[in-house]
């Protein structure tokens, strides 16, 4: 019965950020449409604690830590998000995306731990979505935090030699040990190199990228994390995440294409625009 | 291959969610005026942070003396906390700057 409630209390939240995305579109609504969607965030936050498991006191320290992490991430959030000067919002909106992708990733890790491998035991759909959290998470949060170092001025622009070659060849290994992992060879070292990989990734897929072009770049990266989010979701049948992480995953991508259409020009353009940067300038 | 399709079929529901949610995310914003894109992109951006939900799942499943479990989740509960209310708030700010103004100043 309780369950039902949790599930229903999911449904509002989805409901929510249905919503909150539309009314986010236009210009009279957008405000309250963020406020929807924040009280949607709550409720299920809430739920999730109250009617997921029962209380148990043997449990009591989870329970203090994940009190303890809430509120030290309100504090520290509300302090940042309040601090920022307004011209300096798109790397804030790119730290925060980190964030989100580093809690999906790290989501993964946890759950690889938990997870028991049969090897050559066929098709493991949960170590699929672990896989693919962990790898779009990763690549989230590592380019996140370099386009917000890029825009903060603290890191500047650097095009290693073949960059784009370098990143193809890594996107390859990338795909190349998934799919090892997938077949069921290889230990968690395999699973942790993909990590390292990943965040490797993201770092020389944003590093070439002129400072000019990062609102696009970090959109993309948003709707990276919601991708990674939405898997989280599939891995725990959870339909909350799945619906706030793949509507962001879609929107985003949406999201992004009109960005560089309300700059003219295209996101190959801008994705591979190092070269023709770089010449023009 | 069995498997594969055996997997598929116990989440059928899910994906048909998937497809469905994903139709749905292009709907939602499409005609969105240039002046919004930025604060849809951080509005969007705090909605992704329900990923702090399944934080807060690993953290009940985990066992209390599994101390490198709980040391992660905790990381994993601050970061997505981060970005559900830095997101939120942050967008908020953003939109303040298109209230309308009083008309007597």
């Amino acid at each position: 019965m309780s369950l039902n409630i949790l599930e229903i209390t999911y449904l509002i939240a989805s409901l929510t950020f249905v919503i909150g995305l539309k009314m986010l579109s236009h210009p009279e609504s957008a405000r309250k449409g963020n406020l929807i969607a924040a009280v949607g965030m709550l409720i299920a936050v809430i739920a999730t604690i109250t009617i997921y498991q029962p209380f148990d006191s043997s449990k009591a320290i989870n329970y203090g830590l994940i009190a303890l992490g809430l509120v030290v991430g309100t504090v520290i959030g509300t302090m940042m998000a309040k601090k920022v000067k307004m011209t300096a919002m798109p790397q804030m909106v790119s730290f925060f995306n980190g964030m989100g992708g580093a809690c999906a990733a790290l989501i993964a890790v946890i759950e690889y731990q938990n997870h028991t491998i049969g090897v050559g035991s066929g098709f493991d759909g949960e170590l699929l979505v672990m896989l693919l959290g962990l790898i779009i998470g990763s690549v989230s949060f590592s380019g996140s935090m370099i386009a917000y170092g890029k825009l903060e001025g603290k890191i500047k622009d650097r095009v290693l030699p073949m960059n784009q070659l370098i990143n193809m060849l890594m996107l390859a290994i990338i795909l190349g040990l998934t799919v090892y992992k997938m077949l069921g060879y290889g230990d968690s070292m395999v699973f942790y190199g993909l990590l390292v990989i990943a965040l490797i990734y993201g770092i020389l897929f944003v590093m070439p990228i002129g400072g000019a072009d990062m609102p696009v770049v970090i959109s993309l990266l948003n709707s990276f994390t919601g991708v990674a989010a939405a898997f989280g979701g599939f891995l725990y049948g959870n339909k909350a995440m799945l619906t706030g992480g793949i509507l962001v995953g879609s929107a985003g991508t949406i999201l992004t294409i009109l960005m560089c259409n309300a700059m003219n020009r295209s996101l190959t353009n801008v994705l591979l625009g190092a070269f023709g940067g770089n010449k023009a300038g | 291959m069995e498997q594969l399709l055996n997997y598929i079929g116990e989440n059928m529901e899910m994906i048909y969610f998937l497809i469905l949610a994903i139709l749905l995310g292009v709907e939602v914003i499409s005609n969105v005026p240039a002046i919004l894109h930025t604060p849809l992109m951080s509005g969007a951006n705090a909605i992704h942070g329900v990923v702090v939900v399944g934080a807060i799942i690993v953290m009940l499943h985990a066992s209390p003396d599994n101390y490198a479990s709980l040391i992660v989740g905790f990381l994993a509960v601050v970061m997505g906390t981060l970005n559900v209310v830095g997101g939120f708030v942050v967008t908020d700010r953003m939109l303040e700057m298109f209230k309308k103004k009083p008309k007597k100043s």
